[in-house]
């Protein structure tokens, strides 16, 4: 019946235009839409966390969805992260889609067990797929402090069966959100708070998926590449248009898997690599990244692979100290400038 | 407290070994259903002695780790489920997974590492369950399973389907955090889980004592669900027990918790020599032996002649010994295996699991 209704409306998709319109919001929005479309597409996808329903969620994402849905499709979870993640697991392996909302990032600690020992394994150990996405409101830079403001990416790339995604843009965040929900495995969604109302763009209206394991070219460029994800993406192009260079700028998107095609790619054409992140440094995705280009590129290089960091240090409270430890874009600039005139 | 059926709570503190030991089990169980409770339990002993001399013959990595003593537990409760209902089975259930409908010969091959095992060796011992009868494996992290079976419930009470999970934990589970955010959670929203735990005196080599300060299924009607102790040794206990919350899940009244009182009659592992348990409580648990026990009641109260029940026994364990053969036959798993798997192409429903309980077969 499906294919049927598909080939009776093709004369009239042929008629329209082939890109698709888009309007403007902000990466906020872009989550809440793509989370509020799946929700009317599929009936199997439902909304689990803490404050979600009634209230919203901490950041709004699930705004006026408790009455859109009701109580059963956006459930007002007890403050217990591991009966978030454990109860999905359950329900996912039963047919529906769980997005678990974590209040913040940081609190997946508490909810960790459940999501690398159970979620992550469950397909390895016994062939039972785990559909759920976990969304993590990711990220510093309003003070926050050390339990609201971190970026815990590199815990989940050392549980293999998860998948790991942390979209920069408004477009890429409804798109990798959208293919995460259909995703028959564990997906991380770390969406940075810092551009939940500060980016805004074009994006797609209705269907938009963007595949997990692709990179994309936010800037082209040929002296000098950047590799970021996230909120480091913005302050590789803010760099590269205050310095008027000639940079390359690669947003990941997706950290697992990691798009080494697209990263090698670019370091062949330009020979020059910053790898940026906001998370700490040792072990990170910069140092996989950097291992990666060591291993399959360094004959290509003109310059040591350098990376943008915060350093090993807990991310502090205080304006001054927080602004020490997050890079800016000041540091940006000047790493970039360093590779170019390397 | 939101207990539907009064006569499935537990009173005023109830003191341990003050339990319902001889259960009106009525019409509930025909004469094969009774033959079968031996076969399953019998299953049980009789592959879990066979696996303990393949670990002792070094064909078994890693370690080695029974329910021996505890047969009644997963036979009774497994027993009462319908071919939709789902489980979370544990180390010391092998009995559940039996009644279920995995053969002694994926078991042995999969604490062998074969690759017949039920994981193809990519999980070792009791980490195993079959997703085409219903269940989902447990992992070492005690009691995880606890909150998966939770979250099934919570899909079964979402559709509006009259389906159960059932899983099971020991009472050293219970002093983990994910125990209560599991009781809570299924209390919350009236789930239809069924919660077995399994009193076997030690986490380990933790007595209770130092366990906990109150008897965990006391905590049950904190988080307004029944919590009822059985004698878990008692096979048509646990089985009564169980049928009652399992329908009583089944028709929205929501979790119970069980505890059946037991004593783990080997180590914590085949590595394990107990030489902190008192010799008296093993003399003493021995007398309670729940196969020996159920034996002799089918004799006694149930009309078999003793040579019937010799027969059963005597079918199971040439049943066992030719699927040990067959497991030891099974091939070790390709190397290249190991890198397989890791993600999931597409999501597939969980098959259902055997009944094997007369009601449903009626019911089919």
């Amino acid at each position: 019946m499906a294919e049927a209704q598909l080939a009776g409306d093709a004369p009239a998709r042929a008629a329209e235009p082939e890109t698709p319109a888009t309007r403007e919001l902000t990466y906020l929005e872009a989550i809440s839409e793509a989370l509020r479309e799946e929700m009317r597409r599929d009936e199997t996808v439902l909304c689990i966390g803490e404050d979600i329903g009634a209230f919203g969620g901490a950041f709004k994402v699930t705004d006026g969805f408790y009455e859109e849905f009701g109580a059963g499709r956006v459930i007002d979870a007890p403050l217990a992260e591991n009966a978030i993640i454990g109860t999905a697991v359950g329900a996912a392996i039963e047919g529906l889609r769980p997005v678990c909302e974590m209040q913040f990032a940081d609190f997946i600690s508490c909810g960790f067990d459940q999501l690398v020992n159970v979620a992550a394994k469950l397909h390895y150990r016994q062939g039972v797929a785990v559909p759920i996405v976990v969304r993590l409101p990711s990220g510093g830079g309003f003070s926050g402090g050390p339990f609201h403001s971190q970026n815990p990416e590199a815990w989940f790339l050392q549980a293999p069966g998860l998948k790991v995604v942390a979209p920069a843009t408004p477009a890429d965040a409804k798109g990798l959100l959208v293919s995460a929900i259909r995703d028959p495995n564990p997906v991380c969604f770390l969406e940075h708070k810092g551009l939940y109302r500060t980016v805004r763009g074009e994006v797609p209206e209705g269907e938009h998926t963007v595949p997990l394991g692709k990179a994309r070219v936010a800037r082209e460029g040929s002296e000098l590449t950047v590799i970021a994800y996230g909120s480091s993406v913005h302050l590789a192009l803010r760099a590269a248009e205050e310095l008027g260079a000639d940079i390359e700028v690669i947003d990941l998107r997706s950290l697992c898997p990691l798009d080494a095609d697209a990263v090698l790619a670019s370091v062949r054409k330009t020979s020059k690599v910053l790898v940026a992140h906001e998370a700490t440094r040792s072990c990170g995705v910069g140092a996989e990244v950097a291992a990666l280009i060591a291993a399959e590129a360094f004959e290509h290089l003109d310059a040591p692979v350098r990376r943008l960091t915060a350093p090993d240090v807990p991310i502090p409270f205080s304006p001054p100290l927080e602004r020490e430890v997050l890079p800016q874009l000041d540091d940006m600039k000047e790493a970039c400038d360093e590779l170019l005139r390397y | 407290m939101k207990a539907a059926n009064g006569t499935l709570a537990t009173g005023p503190a109830r003191a341990r070994g003050d339990e319902d030991a001889s259960a009106d089990t009525g019409s509930h169980l025909t004469r094969s259903d009774r033959a079968n409770l031996l076969r399953y339990m019998a299953m049980m002993r009789f592959a879990e002695e066979r696996a303990l001399v393949l670990y002792r013959q070094g064909k078994v990595p890693g370690s080695f780790y029974d329910g021996r003593g505890q047969e009644a537990i997963p036979v009774g409760s497994a027993y009462a489920l319908g071919p939709r209902d789902r489980t979370c089975i544990l180390h010391r259930d092998l009995g559940a997974h039996f009644v279920r409908g995995v053969t002694p010969e994926r078991y042995l091959a999969n604490y062998m590492g074969r690759s017949g095992g039920v994981t193809g060796g990519k999980d070792g011992n009791m980490h195993f369950g079959d997703p085409r009868l219903g269940s989902v494996g447990m992992v070492s992290m005690l009691p995880d399973m606890a909150l998966v079976a939770t979250g099934m419930a919570l899909a079964f009470k979402l559709r509006g389907e009259p389906r159960v999970a059932l899983t099971y934990f020991g009472e050293g589970a219970t002093a983990n955090g994910q125990w209560h955010e599991a009781m809570n959670f299924a209390g919350i929203h009236r789930l239809p889980v069924v919660f077995i735990l399994e009193n076997n005196r030690f986490a380990y080599s933790t007595p209770n004592e130092l366990e906990f300060a109150v008897d965990p299924v006391e905590r049950a009607r904190t988080y307004g669900f029944p919590g009822v102790a059985v004698d878990g040794n008692d096979v048509e206990a646990v089985f009564e027990r169980t049928r009652e919350a399992v329908e009583r899940a089944r028709s929205g009244g929501g979790p119970t918790l069980i505890e059946c009182h037991t004593m783990r009659m080997h180590g914590h592992g085949a590595h394990d020599d107990m030489s902190y348990v008192p010799a008296e409580l093993l003399e003493e648990w021995e007398r309670r032996d729940p196969i020996e026990r159920y034996k002799a009641r089918l004799v006694q109260d149930f009309g078999f002649e003793p040579a019937e029940v010799e027969e059963i026994l005597g079918e199971v364990r040439a049943y066992v010994d030719e699927c040990a053969e067959r497991a030891l036959a099974s091939p070790m798993p390709p190397p290249e295996a190991a890198l397989e798997g890791v993600f999931a192409r597409e999501w597939e429903p969980l098959g259902d699991g055997h009944a094997p309980w007369s009601r449903w077969r009626e019911a089919a």
